[in-house]
């Protein structure tokens, strides 16, 4: 059969945001694929530059409409690093709430998606229609659905009053119940385990070596999870499972990413229940002696990891973001390869892909390393 | 002339074209709303989808460049064409159709397909990679959603011993009980329905996500309009069609009772394509493949077996 090449993307239904996937297609089989991302340089990094720590955080919190708290989290335990600040133990809680929280509609948002993709839209419909409940949880924390705006450096910016704690729980109450459901359907619905099963496999080795991450990782079978392996904040003194599944497939994944809200519900229970007595933030000096840190944070896509470098005065000299989709992508094509076009969108969803927030202005063409200046950039936009 | 005045009001007004488009809009609307219900939404308004086509009308219709001109227009034509004329077989409010003769039920299964094959030769004649997939997946579709269609309807036109869709229905009027025999085959023809319409969880030549609008991708405006009032058409010649041969058609009844009776029967069978639609995910196409040639049409088959073991018993 004659081999047809179909892009996806830039511009596509199946792509939330701009990407591009060059399939080579024998009738519905992809025999070949590309993956092509870098359209949406934003410059973070280097705006980090110009303006002060506190001011980054702003723009640090934009990196991500859906992981708005990972990245900030990540960003402000490297500055109290280099600051030498400890972070109270009260703040520290209300971080991992907010974080679990964010996990929580993440994976919700995720799993909406996903019934989308393979045309099941009333599971989106219902999916989301819950996560309302978590988004209410996290405007009632930070005053905000999507930008909670709740870190600071050197603790947080907002305290859960008892009522709060009340009505906290309340929701988490119902969010278990219907994610429960949702396990039934994820495990059992026969039209979405025959679109699932099998689907974008790999296996554990190759995972390992294209340097996957998060709940793609763990839907391979490997046991590794930033909240366990490197406890920051209070994950050390935290009771909870770590997800994996030994299927490599699409179902594996949406199987880790139910059980793992279940997890996160868990969590978020006990934070609250637990909650240590005490101010929410200590003062940091504006500026940061000099020095460089990296942290990692598992944010709900997988391994975040942000690189600060200080030169001693209010601003930083450089900031590095590795959103965990930058690892995921090397694997992409090789799930991709061998499946058929209707797997393809449900494969890309699966990984959870922000494109956004992984993008960077590198080009890399024939083998030859390249940056774009300004004004060569402004050209193409 | 005198005597083509009463065809032509048959095929451009009643229950052809302006009957069919205006039911069709109906029942369009009646399957967004009950979909939108079962999704926990609200829904749109009822005049949403006129307000579709008001808006699809208003829009600048393209022909791509590489399409040839005049087959791209003239398609959405056809597929309108071929539902108004498959209307006109099948009982709309008394046990009578417009034209009836032996051999009609052949006709309107006959006229059934061809919007589908239009489809495919919008989405050929596009030019388009997505419109090619789009038209191949709704070519390959056809052949697996066809053969249990038929075999499930000539289950029921060999226990009725005609080939006339107004003499089954008729024949059924007249014994209900035996329209039980029929149900394995009914739930066949309602599922065959659902593929012959392209929805979920039979959708795969529209499947946005993989083929962006597929056959549709490159229509626009007018052109579109038409497509879409062709495929509301067919839904409605569909569900008259399953009400005439499955279940009963009129019972009997004439004038409003019996137009209520159609209202009620063709809304029935949208209610319960616009369930499937809400409760499955989008097969893919070698899954729908076996699932139409292993179980559908083994199941239409010993259908035909019982219906000619009882034509003998009766």
């Amino acid at each position: 059969m004659a081999q047809v090449t179909i892009p996806l993307g830039p511009q596509h239904p199946a792509l939330k945001e701009p990407g591009n996937f060059l399939l080579t297609l024998e009738g519905e089989k992809v025999v070949g694929a590309k993956v092509r991302v870098g359209y949406n340089h934003r410059g973070i990094e280097k705006a980090c530059e110009a303006r002060t720590y506190l001011q980054d955080i702003y723009l640090i919190e934009r990196i991500c409409g859906i992981c708005s708290h990972a990245h900030t989290t990540c960003f402000c335990m490297a500055v109290e690093e280099l600051a030498k600040a400890e972070v109270p133990k009260r703040a520290q809680a209300i971080r991992v709430l907010v974080g679990e929280l964010e996990r929580l509609h993440s994976h919700l948002l995720w799993l909406g998606v996903a019934g989308h993709e393979i045309g099941f839209d009333t599971l989106f419909m219902y999916v989301w229609k819950d996560r309302e409940h978590v988004m209410d949880c996290l405007e009632l924390v930070g005053g905000n659905r999507v930008n909670y705006a709740i870190n600071t450096i050197g603790g947080v910016r907002r305290d859960i009053a008892p009522e709060m704690k009340t009505e906290l729980l309340k929701r988490l109450d119902i969010l278990e119940e219907r994610t429960k459901y949702y396990v039934e359907v994820g495990t059992q619905e026969p039209t979405l385990l025959a679109r699932c099963a099998g689907v974008g496999m790999l296996p554990k080795d190759v995972a390992i070596r294209l340097g996957a991450v998060g709940p793609t990782l763990r839907a391979s079978g490997v046991d590794m999870d930033v909240r366990r392996d490197d406890p920051h904040l209070l994950y050390g003194e935290l009771d909870f499972k770590v997800i994996t599944s030994d299927r490599c497939d699409v179902l594996g994944r949406v199987i880790v990413r139910v059980l793992e809200v279940l997890e996160s519900v868990k969590i978020c229970r006990e934070v609250l229940n637990n909650l240590p007595e005490g101010p929410i933030a200590v003062k940091v000096p504006r500026r940061i002696p000099p020095g460089e840190v990296v942290t990692r944070y598992e944010a709900p896509r997988g391994e975040d990891i942000h690189y600060v470098r200080s030169n001693g005065t209010e601003k930083p000299d450089r900031v590095k973001v590795r959103a965990p989709t930058l690892a995921n992508w090397a694997s992409m094509a090789h799930m991709l390869e061998g499946g058929r076009l209707a797997d393809v969108p449900i494969t890309i969803a699966a990984i959870d892909p922000c494109f956004s927030c992984t993008d960077r202005a590198t080009i890399v063409r024939d083998g030859v390393w390249g940056t774009l200046d300004l004004h060569s950039l402004r050209r193409r936009s | 002339m005198e005597s083509l005045a009463p065809s032509a009001f048959s095929l451009l007004v009643f229950p052809g074209f302006l009957f069919l488009g205006a039911y069709g809009t109906l029942a369009q609307w009646v399957d967004r709303k009950l979909y939108a219900r079962m999704q926990r939404r609200v829904g749109p308004p009822w005049y949403q989808p006129v307000a579709d086509l008001v808006k699809l009308l208003a829009k600048e219709t393209i022909v791509p460049q590489a399409a040839d001109m005049a087959v791209f227009q003239l398609l959405p034509a056809v597929a309108v064409a071929a539902a108004c004329t498959a209307m006109l077989m099948v009982p709309v409010w008394g046990p009578g159709a417009v034209v009836s003769f032996q051999g009609d039920l052949i006709a309107v299964l006959y006229l059934l397909t061809i919007p589908t094959a239009t489809f495919f030769l919008a989405g050929w004649s596009s030019t388009s990679p997505y419109a090619a997939v789009g038209s191949v997946r709704a070519l390959t579709q056809l052949f697996s959603y066809e053969v249990p269609l038929f075999l499930s309807v000539i289950g029921a036109a060999i226990l009725a011993g005609s080939l006339s869709v107004q003499e089954i229905a008729a024949f059924f009027a007249a014994r209900p009980a035996l329209l039980a025999v029929n149900l394995p085959g009914l739930c066949v023809a309602l599922l065959a329905l659902q593929g012959k319409l392209e929805r979920v969880p039979f959708d795969i030549p529209h499947a946005e996500t993989e083929v962006v609008g597929g056959p549709f991708t490159e229509y626009s405006g007018g052109l579109l309009a038409l497509f879409l009032a062709a495929t509301d058409m067919e839904m409605v010649v569909g569900a008259a069609l399953i009400s005439a041969v499955f279940l009963g058609g009129s019972l009997g009844l004439t004038g409003a009772a019996g137009f209520a009776l159609f209202v009620a029967k063709t809304l029935g069978v949208v209610f319960i394509l616009a369930l499937m639609r809400a409760l499955m995910a989008r097969i893919r196409l070698e899954q729908m493949l076996g699932f139409c040639w292993k179980i559908l049409a083994p199941v239409a088959l010993a259908q035909i077996l019982a219906d000619i073991l009882i034509k003998r018993v009766i």
